[in-house]
């Protein structure tokens, strides 16, 4: 970033902490940019004028020579429709090796859309996965995350829920990614030939962790840009969101803030929910849908990170390894979709919240057959039936690579209700089990 | 106080929107400032004052905020403007009116007059010339869509007044003079239709606050028939994301038997507030035949929105109550969720590096929230006549773990306990209340057991501690059975856990998205629990346990269907009948 002839400039800096540098200096804006020996910082503390510049890219070697020049606005993004096909780091500049974006400078983060002149999400979203469409049924203006440990298959299942979701754009965060995610995210979308309708905004394993800070609110703004200014159906992927909250107790840690959970800071609901809150459907039929990725650790939801995620968001969808059919699975236990009851049975089949549930009970019963033979307990006939009836149901249609569409998938389960059960044990509404039980 | 004499000030520290202003004049504690900023004006509001100093939290975003930005205070505190037109209105946390914003964004600055200048209100006098007033008193009244909206003596006036004149029966404005009121040292004062109030001040203009007794009907069974709240009762609802809060509190407010629902989003999500915005102008109120949007206010501060007006939304909302309870009438104020209106007071007073109590709360929390819940209730007015804030908050704990600051600070105040159950939840057991964590202390109130044999029957009470009983005794039979094996127990067993499947299924559980079960009136569910625990008090044969489970599935099965049909239609009659053949099967 270029300084400007007139832009005063400082060299002296008074305090440097491991994220943070202080000087004196007067006419600051809060939360206006910096330069600090030509990194980028932002202002986050002025007293009378003492200025507390957080420096992204972390204060090692900062002098307390260093020169300060001071931008004048808080961090912004270039939009225009040249930013399709582009990838971007963490401050908007091109790292694909192609020409400076031309367009309107907007900055980052900015107001909250009126809770009145939103419109209520109501599009389905069809990604042919069971465990999502059928259990978990999601819709534009959604925000919804993967809570999943980091061995599964997280981001191949985001960049095919991507690619079916017939999205106008998809604009992916990437946060912490290591370099091989990035290059598989490239390929795949490349392979697809959805390129030009992407847009990444990528901080690596290879980049200072406080810089992914501003990932979400670059890739939201440029979201805005085409979901509000030009009604297109966007699609952001936010992976991995727990590397976000990291950095952000990196920050408050090192700025010496009382940690509260998890030593997360006590501004974590908050942050999230600006973040999350972004998703929208615009009454001009123009949308954001968050998809994001809450990495666990040893599936535990009662961490600050996934458990301030799942206050926020419109449920979650949990990945697992379903040994018994050696599979990886939307696990419908701890998976909810709180939108989908605009849906289902509404743009999809009127058995669907029905049979949805239904399965779930069976499923459920299943899991406490389980537990008993695990304690040596001897099963009742219905055990034995629950059981066989969960390996199938698993199998075909919660397993991450089933690809049908929901009629087939009602009509799956029906098939399997049939083949184990009997209509009473079900637990449908007479009108369905007369329509749909065939024998 | 002289206008011109307001306290100026200048910026001096700027941490987020904690801002700390040097002063030239008087200010007080919660005092309302505005900080010039670019054109506009960012409201705050005094929290600390520190001699020459006034620490302020800004309810906006502080982005480019200056040192040496002017200030000026407003001599205020926040206040809200009561009058009519509040009905039906959606309102931020400061009682902005959002739908008189045009943009598609939230313009920081923006503030709307929360009741309109220009609507024509139908007056009728209640008071006539001399009668002697106070605070409160009603002057006259208005029709607010079908209410009746009483315009009262300002609640600010002290002592007594003698009314010299008052308006005929007519069309005025809210800013019309309606009444002249003479105070005790002969001053002349005018009253129109709007008046202000401080959000953090209750309003105390009613003769008593005796113990609530009367039952308000929601149509929720586990609330209604387990553990009823009062009208002018308190309760709470804590629970992990996701086991039904919010589903639950919009049911409430669809159904209860209130005459005005007040919703505060607080720090909850956006889309869920939009639901109310599509659907209540939509839905019909079962007793009245309008609009529920009719009788509904919201006041929305999302998640999104700024921090510091998430605690003043609820403030706002509990003002509006009281002012509406001081006309008489029954209130039902529902705030989803009060964690997050702790969670803004921790955030603040993290940032004055205030000594921090449990989890980093701030440690006068308890009895916040205590004085909140006490401003609800059940009063007399002065003039004999009643009026309710019903109240009941949810609660988001930590990693769902009650033992939390927030949950164990209401616990102490609200007198209804509805637990949401991680694992009800799981197994979509929804509404997903615990029935054996769960309590309602009006249960153990005399004046609620004389209502109860009035109004439900006169061995209702009975009948509920039977069936919590019954739940009890099944949950202990199935704790026993997963210790020992299906056969490791006695018979008897099985029964009496499914037995108390029974009533789980029939009673507690209810499809909140089904058209028919997502309500169910009180005589309805008179004569489904009595119908049930005919079930549980029979006596059954069965050669093995492996009988009990199949046909108990079949009694659940037409119990379901009965709950899914129209009360007493033909489609009942059948599955009730058919019910009937399936226990005569097996009973002894
Ligand atoms: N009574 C009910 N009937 C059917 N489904 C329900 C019921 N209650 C809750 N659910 C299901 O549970 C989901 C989550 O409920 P809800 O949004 O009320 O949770 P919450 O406790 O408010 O969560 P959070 O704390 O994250 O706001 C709903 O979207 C719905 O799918
Ligand atoms: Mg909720």
């Amino acid at each position: 970033m270029e300084t400007k002839a007139f832009q005063k400039i400082y060299t002296k800096i008074s305090k440097v902490t491991k994220a943070t540098c202080s000087l004196h200096a007067t006419d600051v804006g809060y939360e206006e940019m910096a330069l600090v020996n030509g990194r980028l910082s932002q202002v986050v503390k002025i007293l009378g004028d003492e200025v507390t510049l957080q420096i992204f890219s972390g204060t090692e070697g900062v002098p307390t020579n260093a020169e300060v020049v001071f931008l004048g606005k808080p961090p912004t993004l270039k939009v225009s429709d040249e930013l399709a096909g582009r990838f971007f780091n963490a401050y908007g500049e091109p790292i694909d090796g192609g020409p400076a974006i031309d367009g309107e400078e907007r900055q980052i983060g900015g107001p909250s859309v009126n809770p009145v002149k939103r419109e209520q999400p109501s599009k389905l979203i069809a990604t042919g996965i069971a465990g999502i469409d059928l259990n978990n049924t999601i819709v534009t203006g959604q925000k919804i995350p993967f809570f999943t440990d980091p061995n599964q298959p997280f981001n191949q299942v985001m960049a095919m829920v991507g690619l079916r979701a017939e999205a106008d754009k998809i604009i992916l965060g990437g946060m912490g990614l290591t370099n091989d995610d990035y290059l598989f995210y490239k390929n795949i979308f490349d392979n697809a030939g959805a390129l030009d309708r992407i847009i990444s905004f990528v901080n690596t394993t290879e980049d200072p962790p406080v810089e992914r800070l501003l990932v979400p609110d670059m890739a939201l703004t440029a979201a805005e840009y085409f979901a509000y200014d030009k009604n297109e159906k966007v699609l952001v992927l936010l992976t991995d969101m727990t590397l976000y909250a990291d950095a952000l107790s990196i920050v408050s840690n090192r700025m010496d803030q009382i940690p509260s959970k998890d030593s997360m800071p006590g501004s974590l609901y908050s942050d999230l929910a600006k973040i999350y809150e972004k998703a929208v459907q615009f009454p001009a039929g123009g949308s954001i849908t968050i998809i994001a990725v809450t990495t666990l650790s040893g599936g535990d939801i009662t961490h600050a990170i996934p458990d301030n995620t799942g206050y926020i968001t419109e449920g979650q969808l949990f990945l697992r390894r379903d040994t018994d059919i050696g599979k990886v699975i939307i696990d419908p236990f701890r998976s909810l979709s709180r939108l989908k009851q605009l849906v289902i049975g509404k743009q999809t089949r009127k058995d669907h919240p029905q049979v949805m549930n239904a399965a779930i009970r069976l499923y459920a019963d299943a899991a406490n057959a389980k537990t008993k033979l695990e304690n040596g307990f001897d099963l009742t006939e219905y055990d034995e039936r629950t059981l066989e009836f969960a390996k199938e149901y698993s199998d075909k249609l919660l397993a991450i690579d089933v690809n049908i569409d929901i009629d087939k998938m009602l009509d799956t389960a029906w098939e399997l209700f049939r083949k184990y059960f009997k209509p009473e044990e079900v637990g449908i509404k007479k009108e369905f089990v007369d329509a749909y039980w065939k024998n | 106080m002289k206008e011109e004499n307001k306290t100026k000030g200048k910026v001096t520290g700027i941490i987020a929107n904690l801002v700390y202003v040097e002063v030239d004049g008087p200010v007080h504690q919660n005092e309302i400032c505005y900080i010039y900023l670019e054109g506009s004006n960012l409201m705050a509001e005094v929290i600390k004052v520190m001699g020459e100093y006034a620490y302020v939290q800004v309810f906006e975003s502080t982005r480019g905020l200056k040192i040496g930005a002017d200030v000026e205070f407003s001599g205020q505190m926040l206040e809200v403007t009561l009058g009519p037109g509040i009905l039906s209105k959606n309102y931020d946390g400061l009682q902005n009116d959002l739908d008189k914003m045009q943009d598609m964004f939230l313009n920081r600055g923006e503030y709307t007059f929360a009741l309109d200048n220009d609507t024509i209100w139908g007056f009728k006098p209640l008071a006539k010339p001399d009668d002697t007033v106070t605070a409160g008193d009603w002057l006259g009244e208005v029709k607010e869509n079908w209410m009746s909206h009483k315009i009262m003596v300002p609640f600010i006036f002290k002592g007594q007044y003698t009314v010299k004149s008052i308006a005929a029966a007519g069309d005025y404005k809210i800013n019309k003079t309606i009444a002249i009121l003479t105070d005790s040292k002969g001053k002349d004062v005018e009253v129109n239709m709007m008046q202000k109030w401080p959000v953090k001040i209750p309003i105390r203009a009613f003769r008593e606050k005796p113990r609530p007794f009367i039952i308000l009907e929601t149509g929720v069974r586990c609330m209604d028939t387990l553990n009823p709240i009062t009208e002018g009762g308190t309760g709470f609802i804590p629970g992990p994301f996701g086991c039904g809060k919010t589903v639950l509190q919009h049911a409430i407010s669809k159904q209860a038997e209130a005459d005005m629902v007040i919703m505060a989003a607080c720090g909850e999500r956006a889309n869920e507030v939009v639901e109310i915005f599509k659907e209540f102008p939509e839905l019909e109120d079962p007793r009245t035949g309008r609009k529920l949007k009719e009788r509904t206010t919201i006041i929305a501060n999302t998640s999104n929105m700024p921090v510091a007006a998430r605690e003043a939304s609820v403030y706002t909302a509990m003002t509006i109550a009281e002012y509406y309870r001081s006309m008489g009438h029954k209130v039902l104020l529902l705030a989803d969720s009060t964690s997050r209106w702790a969670q803004a007071l921790r955030e603040m007073s993290n940032r004055m590096e205030e000594l921090p109590g449990p989890d980093a709360f701030p440690m006068d929390l308890p009895a916040i929230i205590s004085n909140f819940y006490s401003r609800a209730g059940f009063v007399y007015l002065n003039n004999g006549k009643t009026g309710s804030i019903t109240f009941i908050g949810t609660v988001s704990p930590a990693g769902g773990n009650l033992k939390e600051p927030v949950t164990e600070s209401t616990k102490k105040v609200a007198r209804c306990f509805y637990a949401l159950s991680q694992q009800r939840a799981d197994s979509k057991r929804y509404p997903a209340i615990d029935p054996i964590e769960s309590y309602s202390k009006y249960l153990e109130y005399d004046e609620v057991h004389e209502y109860l044999k009035e109004h439900f029957g006169k061995d209702w009470l009975e009948n509920v501690i039977l069936t919590k009983d019954i739940l009890l005794r099944g949950r202990e039979a199935y704790e026993q059975i997963n210790i020992l094996g299906d056969d490791g127990v006695p018979i008897d067993y099985h029964l009496r856990y499914w037995k108390s499947e029974v009533i789980d299924f029939i009673i507690l559980q209810q499809d909140a998205f089904d058209k028919i079960d997502a309500s169910t009136p009180v005589e309805r569910q008179k004569y489904m629990l009595y119908s049930v625990l005919k079930i549980c008090e029979a006596e059954f044969e069965f050669e093995s346990f492996e009988e009990i489970n199949p046909y108990f599935k079949r009694i659940i099965n037409l119990y379901k269907q009965m709950n899914y049909s129209e009360f007493k239609s033909i489609e009942f009659n059948n599955f009730e009948k058919e019910l009937e053949t399936v226990i005569l099967e097996r009973k002894k």
